[in-house]
């Protein structure tokens, strides 16, 4: 048949289409990514020699990477679940009738684009210790909190991921609902189920792929918040608060590459684990709704 | 029955309306406040950004910092101080442009190409590299930070706004988004253009791109949002401060001049939001579009 013969002819025009893309990809990010990992493997970046894996065996004794990592995986244990059950929360409430819900919507997206250097200064005169939030604390008769200084600068830290992040995961969560085909429920109906049923039996089974997806995003969006704590409190803030990349960052200040390659790589594995998880699971669930 | 289910949506409405109030506090108090004057700003928020004259060892109320939402007296004072009197302002603003428009308007000629060829062209080893660019997509900017440092190193391109501006534009990001738009386009449209005889770039031309138009759209929104508040990379790239965007400077302002800050977050945060308003259901479709599987 013509298509046939059209599809082997595909391949050199396919590279043709493709090889912008791919030239800028391999000089600016495969390219990167793989001297980042030989760096990682030898003792100096320019003429190194060979160490193995010493580098991350003096990464794993490291105390402020180990605090850095155990902060990142503690917030992300936290933020993941929240950010879960807060934006599906708020997505089954704006998938009913009722007014004014494309307004909510629009609210809810809305710290999506607004760039995070812009509010900075409202966050900070919230939670400063002398702020906003102190004071509503102060009139209610107890002492003062600092916010930033303390550990509680994770819970300051949740707060404005939730807030910049929610809009997204409701979104997607929205689409999802909506996909979901009514005559499911009619069905229900018809045989009695209860409304708590409905939601256990339909919407939460055929939400799972939105589900995962969220989770999966949220997890990976969890590594990125970089830009929030460093805008404000800058390279060093509080210990419950530093993170990977602020370890990165810091060791990049510090010339200290080789640290701070295997550092990459071993967040870098954690994230191939997870996508490839993603995938896994994705194509589980949908053999498993078909 | 009826009476229930009322009670319910009166419920749902204000916890609705509780969350918008909260999302929507910062946006507010940072634009209303932008019409103070420096005196008004000073007696608000001095506790805050004053670290000699305030610390908490009495119990008068004074000591806190606190939100204004309506000035006592409207002022442009701010305004004419952040756009006329001081130029520095202006000159990050235009940063800021000079690095995100190239951004935008290259990854969008990139990626348009390539999403085609991902989408609906077969060729060996799609599936997997296709793969590669969702996980270097996926990988936060420390991670390939010293080779890429290097690289610009020896590309000259340190402290220059290229050096932001080319990995930008060969970012995965729009690939992605775009190819799984494309994916939807049935095949029978491009069948029947090649049945009449139209060659790939014909196809792409003429079916392809006005097709896609929505999906660029989404795309093109989203990556602007992504680079009009990048941090890290002009933190790295540019030790020099006159070539720095927005970002960086406002994170700065706080300690010296709080007198104009709100004017200056205001009017750095407006592109975004005139943006938004205006394509509002292009972002909505560009997140729509993330979330399918690819």
């Amino acid at each position: 048949m013509r298509t046939g013969k059209l599809k082997t002819n595909n391949g050199y025009l396919a590279w043709l289409f493709l090889g912008p893309s791919l030239l800028g990809f391999s000089l600016f990010y495969l390219l990167p990514f793989v001297t980042g990992f030989y760096y990682s493997l030898v003792d100096n970046p320019l003429n190194g020699t060979f160490v193995g894996l010493h580098n991350y065996g003096a990464l794993l004794k490291n105390s402020s990477f180990l605090s850095a990592l155990a902060n990142t995986a503690k917030f992300t244990l936290l933020c993941v679940p929240l950010n879960l059950i807060l934006s599906l929360g708020v997505a089954l409430l704006l998938n009913q009738k009722l007014q004014g819900r494309n307004l909510f919507r629009t609210i809810m997206i809305t710290p999506l684009v607004v760039p995070v250097a812009s509010v900075v200064l409202v966050w900070q005169a919230f939670f400063d210790l002398n702020g906003v939030l102190n004071s509503l604390i102060h009139a209610l008769g107890y002492p003062p909190v600092d916010w930033m200084k303390t550990n509680w600068s994770r819970i300051v830290v949740l707060v404005i991921y939730l807030w910049k992040n929610i809009g997204y995961s409701v979104i997607l969560f929205l689409a999802g609902l909506q996909s979901i085909p009514a005559e499911y429920y009619e069905a229900a109906r018809i045989d009695g189920a209860s409304r708590r049923q409905e939601f256990f039996r339909i919407t939460l089974v055929y939400l799972t792929p939105t589900t995962f997806f969220v989770f999966v995003i949220s997890i990976i969006n969890s590594f990125k918040l970089f830009r929030e704590t460093y805008l404000i409190s800058g390279d060093y803030p509080h210990n419950g608060i530093y993170m990977l990349q602020h370890y990165m960052n810091n060791m990049f200040m510090a010339l200290d590459y080789q640290k701070l390659t295997s550092a990459a790589f071993i967040m870098a594995a954690f994230i191939v684990a997870v996508v490839l998880l993603l995938f896994i699971v994705e194509r589980k669930i949908t053999n498993m709704i078909n | 029955m009826n009476r229930n289910h009322r009670i319910k949506n009166i419920l749902h409405v204000t916890v609705l309306l509780v969350l918008a109030v909260l999302f929507m506090f910062p946006l507010a108090v940072t634009v209303t406040n932008s019409f103070m004057s420096e005196q008004e700003i000073a007696d608000n928020y001095d506790p805050v950004t004053d670290k000699n004259v305030s610390s908490y060892n009495d119990d008068s109320a004074n000591h806190f910092a606190r939100f204004q939402l309506i000035p006592d007296v409207v002022v442009l004072k701010q305004y004419y101080n952040v756009l006329i009197k001081k130029t520095q302002f202006l000159f990050m603003f235009w940063n800021s442009v000079l690095i995100t428009f190239p951004i935008v308007i290259g990854q969008t000629i990139v990626a348009t190409l390539a999403a085609y060829a991902f989408a609906k062209l077969k060729f060996r080893g799609r599936d997997f590299l296709f793969f590669l660019y969702i996980i270097v997509m996926l990988m936060p900017f420390q991670v390939t930070l010293v080779p890429n440092y290097l690289m610009a190193g020896q590309l000259g391109l340190l402290n220059s706004h290229w050096s932001i501006i080319l990995p930008g534009i060969f970012s995965t990001f729009g690939v992605f988004l775009l190819k799984q738009y494309m994916e939807q386009i049935p095949d029978a449209y491009l069948e029947a253009a090649r049945v009449d005889g139209a060659n790939q770039l014909q196809i792409f031309l003429k079916i392809i791109l006005p097709m896609s138009r929505s999906g660029i759209a989404a795309m093109a929104i989203l990556v602007f949002i992504d680079n009009w508040n990048m941090v890290e990379q002009p933190l790295i790239f540019l030790q020099d401060a006159a070539k720095q965007p927005l970002s960086l400077y406002l994170s700065r302002i706080i300690d010296g001049e709080k007198g104009v800050a709100f004017a200056a977050s205001t009017l750095y945060m407006m592109p975004m939001l005139l943006n938004f308003l205006y394509a509002e259901k292009y972002l909505l479709e560009g997140i729509r579009l993330s979330g399918i599987k690819g």
